[in-house]
């Protein structure tokens, strides 16, 4: 976090100033275990082993928060008889398909609620077919259409067994999945030391409870894995045992990447998803809008007003178009038809399919994994849109990327006509972030771009205005393919020299209007009958009453420790989510300590720092009567009102792709076979896909030739550069801070392979071979796992071949091989070498690591196993 | 045997900046100011004595000395053109001010007597201008230490009570030496005697230096400087012995003279080089701060055992 | 040398309270950007793009074009009670580790020795008590440099003057407060008048000593020490010298004196010499 985030890292030293313990576990010891108070190194791609270890002291030493568990999670609900465990079925859950590698979440169900309009996937059940259609939907990545909220569960009263001793209540089940995940087990698998881990769980355990709460923070150390979403599950889990949700100073915070991440998941720039998590529709034949709201909406909870954010999204971008009669021109909305994801891009790419490419603020032939096949891919387009600061690697590979130093691309055959397009930067432009806590904060232009950079709104809007001019003139004009594009709402206001959109604009139609186009200033107000335009339902409420909320900036010492008059978070400029669950079952909070929202009884009302996040007259004592749908289904101590039930789910019923319990699995390439179970790796990972002779994987764990490559690699960020490299590389004041791509590895490994302190090394996986200065550090320890030591190495992933520093690029050792509910690569554990001296140059390097495939005796089958 | 001075450093790196002076320009001035300010003292002497190739040669030479050192500061100044940003000021706190002033009066001085004493005219004004490089020669000679020593050089700082001595011994030794070699063997004897004391001062002086200030000293010893120092006193040596011939022999004379001379810009040499070498390497800068903690713990802790050293 | 503090020297009319640092290397988190927007604000040149090896520390130390500079130490000592935790816990081969970083700058000496060797009066002290060099009237003669007692400033190359912090005059002027101070995230850098820094760090450093981290000592804050007090303090996790900092500078100028009286001394050897020698030759014969 020091390094990443060293900004919000201030909050962590002024809570350690007030003596709070901080611990880190990181592979590596970075700034942040410098200045914490535990560092715990493990071996990179365990972490589920070591939660889960906590997770099992948690169970087993009655560490939990009992009447927040009882209350407010699933503990109680009795899992259907159909559920097998991986503890029974060697490592998979029940429902694997294996011949498509997908679940049948219809396992994982409660007992008693009746299976109705599926689950995780809500859409899967349209038609319920087997086989490749739904797996098609399911690689969609719904998983990832939950970013408001849980799936749904269908229709029913689930059984519960408030005693928690049923065999089948999910309490019962957790026990028992988790009951392997012990010290020894964790010492094997992560190489952390039990007394280590031990320390952990009771730092973890001491300061949560009624009149404490801990806080688990991370990023993309847990993410970019083939499990990473299960990563931040264990960490749900875990919390949610103790209690540490919906509270103040609890939480698992995912701190994000570029400036405005969460604001580019909520307003997606992913290809599953419309703005506030409302799914992309599939395409189905003659789905019209009745039937998606049907598929996608849950019975309960606030997702049961689907229709209204969705008819009130269609009204924002189709205006007068969007009538009832013209089913809101839902049928305007482009359709799925399996996974999209940048990567299947690449693909596409490769197979000649996708022929151009805009690539807006993103630099893939370095920053994406596999950065060959980045290059090779973008080599196979006929156009390719840049827009960015600097000419960055993915504007110049065909003039000086590696595979012309190779001589596998010669610039004179590459037939892509690369346009370069200046990008005004966040200081040249107005606009919102969002962070982590989902909280809007405005920027005005400080200085006008110079030259010809513009910003992004500018671009697309007046290439929509361009295309529309043209499609709307001459024949063919009135052809009904163009009225998708013809009849949106097109009309911001522009000023200045160089006619830039008025950003305040479009912030007015996300926030929304009613139907004499005044402000809205909650979703609650949202209609599914088009009197209503949205933008993005969760936004709404960020320009009420005409004023740009998220440019509030009271300062803190000027209002409440809450702050909420600093800018504006969603939904309805709550701090933090889920705050019923500070309040005991009876309204009343946990401890005067840790009061943060609670029942009024006199006004009948829930109050306190933050805005509720809860119907705001509905009693603690408030029962749902059997036939109540939607928000009224909700009971007056279910805190967790977006999931369909209202609880926390310590077991998820539906909404993954990969289990409703994590569990560890090695990585893709991993030289330590998974101890828990013979299932060596997730099943459902996304891989095969991939096969492809640039993406070669590795024999893993016992399989002969997996110690051709014995070391764990990791790849990471330093605080003085910036991911790959656009915007740190180019500058002279960052590049002079770390002038030099290297690789840090222990003063053992360094000294087995006879690696020198500021000499060269070369790194090989089955993809390539990169060079590095070599940093000889003890911050990086070797370990013992499964009884042998494990020396792991670590690469920064920010050099490219241009720029102030240039070097070898990290990502060229990557595979593809995704986590299969969110589509994230894993880069941040696979098995390497690392042999002294300089990599070879042209054509030799590859030969090199044809040699090293050669060796472990790789096929275009290796990895590839279930 | 005493283990080596354990000590803990940033990498190694210098804990303080080296001088930026450059060789041969400051050490070269530091020598040429030593040689004009002690020739200034040979060349009123010798007036006053009634040797005049001697006196004619002596001042000539200060006033050469005078120009070449600074013109060899001005060049060694980053930028030449601010030579006369010296004198925006005056500074007693600051040597190289205080030096400025001193030779923007001495040189003129030493011109005016130089240019009496070689063309003959202005008889007056040339015996007042040499009475007044003489009394300024000295200072001259001896400032340069002061400049030096006034840095947190360690060989340097360390050693300030001695090295001004050092610095007017090996003026005199230069100022000898270039007597020896200019003025006939007749009226060279004040430079060799001069001379002959100068070596006596300079000799005294560093060695008692370099007892004195202990491992700080190394640098003297070893490396460029100390290698400098030896040659130094090598031809400190000689260039004595060669003088006593000097008497019978003109070329005896002369190349005894030529030796003092590079004897003492030797010495200077090597005393800037040891100031480099000393600055450069973090050792001289912690052991002895070190030490100076530990001694005033050991008196805080034991304020009788103060003088048991 | 016995100046009185060092805003009174500085001649101003109107009494500011002295400003400066405190810099608490207990909470630095080596992300530099104290190094960057020192650099950006103040136009100091990029200075080489050079690997050192010295853990993540590039820039080596002050100079002429690194005015701010984080020293990172990789070390292992013996485990002591304090921040017993930290480090890869556990597994003591050889001690604890740590991660010491620690952000540099000039000191802006009570007694400034560079202040005081300057010859030119490039160097002054302003009116809030901080050592400034007037880029103008500096003329390169580099006598600051090795009068310096902690290495700060340094000769630019390609213009020969010398450059250091100048505890951001512009700003202090318009009222702000120095751009490294103003850009360090976790106040590792704390920037006001130095009796409240005094009284805080005193503070800070009994928090720190009752929490167990007896390594914990001030450094230059003492107004007794060699330099008079620096305006630019710091609270240390290990002795001076791990950092790079001297443990015990004193201000060259404090022996000034007896260096001149040493010099006049010789210089009088000098003339008695000559003296003598010309006594012993006697006149011409
Ligand atoms: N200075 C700077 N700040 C940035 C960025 C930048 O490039 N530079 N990038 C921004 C972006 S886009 C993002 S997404 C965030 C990312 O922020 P972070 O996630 O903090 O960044 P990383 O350095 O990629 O990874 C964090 C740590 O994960 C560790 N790690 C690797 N594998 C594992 C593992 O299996 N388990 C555990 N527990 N740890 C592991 C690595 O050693 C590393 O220290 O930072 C943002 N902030
Ligand atoms: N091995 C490995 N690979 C990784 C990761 C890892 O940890 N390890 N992390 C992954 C993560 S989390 C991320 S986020 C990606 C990042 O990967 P990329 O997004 O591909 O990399 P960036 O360098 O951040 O590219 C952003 C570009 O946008 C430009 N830019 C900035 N602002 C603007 C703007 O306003 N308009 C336009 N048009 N351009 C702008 C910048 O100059 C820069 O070149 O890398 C991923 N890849
Ligand atoms: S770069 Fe921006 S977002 Fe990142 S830590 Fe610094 S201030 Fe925060
Ligand atoms: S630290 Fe050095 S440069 Fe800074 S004021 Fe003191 S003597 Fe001058
Ligand atoms: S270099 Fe400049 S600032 Fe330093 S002493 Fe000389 S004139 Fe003064
Ligand atoms: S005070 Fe100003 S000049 Fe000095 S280091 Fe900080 S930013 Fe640089
Ligand atoms: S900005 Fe602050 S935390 Fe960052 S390196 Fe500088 S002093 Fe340390
Ligand atoms: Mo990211």
């Amino acid at each position: 976090m020091a390094e990443c985030h060293p900004v919000g890292f201030q909050w962590v030293m002024e809570a350690k100033a007030r003596g709070a313990k901080i611990v880190h576990i990181d592979p590596r010891f970075t700034r942040t275990s410098a200045l914490a108070d535990l560092h715990v190194p493990l071996r990179a791609g365990t972490d589920i082993a070591f939660l889960g270890g906590i997770v099992h002291y948690v169970l087993s030493q009655e560490k939990y928060f009992r009447e927040y568990v009882l209350n407010y999670t699933n503990a109680a609900t009795i899992l259907t008889q159909d559920y097998a465990d991986t503890e029974d079925l060697d490592g998979v859950f029940a429902g694997l398909d294996t011949e498509h590698r997908v679940y049948d979440y219809r396992a994982w169900q409660y007992e008693g609620m009746e299976v109705q309009a599926a689950s995780g996937e809500r859409d899967l059940a349209y038609d319920d077919r087997p086989g490749d259609a739904g797996a098609s939907v399911r690689q969609a990545a719904r998983g990832e259409a939950h970013g408001s909220g849980g799936a749904d569960v269908g229709t029913g009263t689930p059984r519960r067994d408030e005693t928690l001793t049923h065999p089948r209540c999910v309490f019962q089940v957790l026990k028992h999945h988790f009951a392997r995940y012990t010290p020894e087990l964790v010492e094997q698998v992560c190489g952390v030391p039990a007394d280590v881990f031990g320390r952990v769980c009771e730092l973890l355990t001491e300061n949560s409870g009624r009149d404490r709460t801990s806080a688990l923070v991370y990023s993309v150390g847990w993410t970019q894995h083939t499990v990473g979403v299960q990563y931040v599950r264990t960490a749900s889990i875990l919390q949610t045992l103790l209690g540490n949700i919906g509270r103040p100073g609890g939480g698992i915070l995912a701190l994000r990447g570029h400036a405005s991440i969460q604001g580019s998941t909520d307003i997606p720039t992913l290809f599953d998803l419309l703005p506030g998590y409302i799914p992309m529709p599939h395409a189905h034949s003659s789905e019209d809008l009745e039937s998606f709201v049907q598929a996608e909406s849950v019975r309960s909870g606030f997702w049961a007003n689907m229709r209204a954010y969705t008819v009130s999204l269609l009204k924002a971008w189709w205006g007068e178009a969007a009538t009832a009669e013209t089913d809101f021109c839902f049928d305007y909305l482009p359709r799925l038809t399996g996974s999209h994801s940048t990567y299947e891009t690449v693909l596409a790419q490769l197979a000649g399919d996708c022929k151009g490419y805009f690539l807006l603020g993103e630099n893939p032939a370095v920053g994406s994994a596999n950065g060959r096949m980045q290059r090779l891919a973008m080599a196979n387009l006929d156009w390719l849109v840049v827009r960015d600061f600097s000419l960055i690697e993915s504007a110049t590979w065909w003039l000086d990327g590696p595979e012309i130093e190779s001589g596998e691309l010669r610039t004179e055959d590459i037939r892509t006509e690369v346009f370069f397009m200046p990008a005004a930067a966040h200081t040249e432009k107005s606009g919102s972030f969002t962070n982590t806590q989902r909280m809007l904060q405005w920027h005005h232009t400080a200085v006008e771009p110079a030259g010809d950079a513009r910003s992004e709104l500018w671009f697309t809007y007046h290439l929509g205005r361009k295309i529309r001019e043209k499609l709307g003139r001459g024949p063919g004009s009135a052809d009904e393919m163009n009225r998708p594009v013809l009849d949106l709402t097109w009309d911001y206001p522009t000023s200045g020299r160089t006619a830039e959109p008025d950003s305040e604009a479009v912030l007015a139609e996300i926030n929304g209007w009613d139907a004499d186009g005044k402000p809205l200033s909650a979703y609650t107000q949202l209609a599914g009958d088009g009197s209503t335009a949205c933008g993005c339902w969760i936004y709404c409420g960020c320009y009420a009453d005409g004023v740009n909320q998220a440019a509030r900036r009271k300062p803190g010492r000027e209002q409440s420790w809450v702050a909420p008059e600093w800018g504006w978070a969603w939904p309805a400029n709550r701090r933090v989510l889920y705050n019923r669950a500070s309040a005991d079952p009876d309204g009343k909070p946990w401890s005067e300590r840790k009061a943060l929202i609670w029942w009024d009884q006199d006004t009948g009302s829930w109050t306190g720092h933050d805005i509720p996040d809860f119907v705001p007259d509905r009693a603690p004592s408030y029962r749902p009567p059997d036939d109540a749908t939607g928000v009224d289904a909700i009971s007056g101590i279910d805190p967790f009102i977006m999931q369909a039930d209202g609880k926390a789910w310590l077991f998820a019923p539906a909404g993954l792709t990969d289990g409703p319990l994590p569990t560890h699995y090695e990585p893709q390439d991993s030289p330590f076979r998974n101890l828990l179970y013979g299932q060596q790796r997730n099943p459902v990972r996304q891989v095969t896909v991939f096969r492809n002779k640039h993406n070669r994987l590795q024999p893993s764990g016992d399989e002969p030739g997996s110690d051709v490559f014995p070391y764990v690699t990791t790849t990471y960020r330093l605080t003085e550069h910036h991911t790959a490299g656009g915007m740190s590389r180019f500058l002279p004041y960052l590049s002079e801070l770390q002038p030099e791509f290297f690789c840090e590895v222990s003063p053992q490994l360094a000294a087995e392979r006879g690696l020198e302190h500021l000499g060269w090394a070369t790194i090989v996986s089955a993809r390539a071979a990169i060079e590095a200065r070599v940093l000889v550090t003890e911050r990086i320890r070797p370990l013992t796992v499964q009884g042998r030591t494990l020396h792991q190495v670590g690469l920064p992933y920010h050099w490219g071949s241009n720029g102030c520093t240039t070097g070898d690029s990290a990502n060229d050792l990557t595979a593809l091989s995704l986590d299969p509910n969110v589509h994230i690569q894993e880069v941040k554990a696979f098995a390497c070498d690392i042999r002294p001296g300089r990599r070879p140059r042209g054509p030799a390097r590859l030969e090199l690591v044809r040699q090293y495939q050669a060796r472990a005796g790789i096929t275009d089958q290796t990895g590839m196993g279930l | 045997m005493v283990p080596p001075a354990q000590f803990d450093s940033y990498y190694g790196k210098p804990v303080i900046k080296a001088p930026v002076w450059k060789s041969p320009q400051i050490p070269g001035y530091l020598f040429l100011g030593g040689l004009a300010g002690a020739s200034s003292l040979i060349g009123a002497g010798a007036q006053v004595t009634g040797r005049p190739a001697l006196a004619r040669a002596a001042k000539a030479g200060a006033f050469g000395a005078g120009c070449v050192s600074v013109a060899a500061l001005v060049h060694d100044l980053g930028r030449p053109a601010r030579f006369l940003n010296m004198l925006r000021v005056f500074k007693v706190t600051s040597p190289l001010s205080v030096g400025s002033w001193l030779l923007s009066a001495y040189v003129p001085a030493a011109g005016a007597a130089a240019f009496s004493a070689t063309t003959g005219r202005m008889p007056r004004i040339g015996a007042a201008a040499t009475a007044g490089a003489a009394l300024l020669g000295p200072g001259v000679a001896a400032y340069t230490a002061a400049l030096i020593s006034d840095t947190a050089v360690p060989a340097w700082h360390e050693g300030y009570p001695e090295l001004p001595f050092v610095f007017a011994g090996s003026a005199a030794t230069a100022a000898g030496g270039l007597g020896l070699l200019a003025a006939p063997a007749d009226q060279s004897d004040p430079a060799r005697y001069l001379a002959i004391f100068g070596i006596a001062a300079e000799l005294a002086a560093s060695s008692r230096l370099k007892r004195r200030i202990g491992m700080v000293a190394e640098p003297y010893r070893s490396g460029r400087g100390g290698a400098y120092l030896r040659a130094g006193q090598v031809l400190s040596v000689a260039g004595a012995a060669g003088s006593m011939l000097a008497r019978r022999s003109r070329l005896a004379g002369a190349v005894s003279g030529a030796t003092l001379l590079a004897a003492s810009a030797a010495t200077r040499w090597g005393i800037f080089h040891a100031g480099l070498d000393s600055a450069a390497d973090p050792r001289y800068t912690i052991v002895p701060q070190r030490e100076r903690l530990r001694e005033r713990q050991r008196e805080r802790e034991h304020p009788q055992a103060q003088d048991r050293r | 040398m016995s100046d009185p503090e060092a805003t009174a020297s500085s001649g101003q009319a109107e009494q500011q309270p002295r400003l400066g640092f405190f810099t608490d290397t207990s909470v630095c988190i080596g992300c530099k950007a104290c190094e960057v927007a020192c650099k950006e604000w103040n136009h100091v040149p990029e200075d080489g793009l050079l690997l050192t090896g010295m853990s993540y520390d590039n820039s080596v130390g002050l100079g002429a074009d690194t005015w701010r500079h984080v020293a990172f130490i990789e070390q292992r000592r013996p485990a002591r009670t304090v921040l017993a935790e930290n480090g890869p816990a556990g597994t003591g081969d050889g001690g604890e580790f740590r991660w010491l970083m620690s952000s540099d700058v000039c000191k802006h000496c009570t007694h400034a020795a560079c202040l005081d060797v300057c010859p030119t009066g490039a160097l002054f002290r302003t009116e809030f008590g901080t050592v400034v060099v007037q880029e103008d009237v500096c003329n390169g003669c580099g006598y600051c440099i090795p009068a310096c007692p902690y290495g700060v400033i340094d000769q630019r190359k390609d213009d020969g003057r010398a450059w250091k912090c100048t505890m951001c005059y512009d700003r202090l002027g318009a009222g702000l407060e120095p751009a490294c101070a103003k850009a360090c995230p976790t106040e590792s850098i704390q920037f006001g008048p130095l009796d409240e820094l005094r009284e805080r760090a005193a503070g800070r450093l009994a928090d720190l000593h009752e929490a167990g981290v007896s390594d914990a000592r001030l450094y230059g804050a003492d107004p007794g020490d060699g330099v008079g007090g620096d305006g630019a303090f710091f609270l240390l996790l290990d002795e001076p010298e791990v950092y790079g900092l001297p443990p015990d500078p004193v201000v060259t100028t404090r022996d000034l004196p007896s260096i001149w009286r040493h010099a006049a001394a010789a210089a009088a050897m000098l003339a008695a010499g000559a003296a003598a020698a010309f006594a012993a030759s006697g006149r011409r014969r």
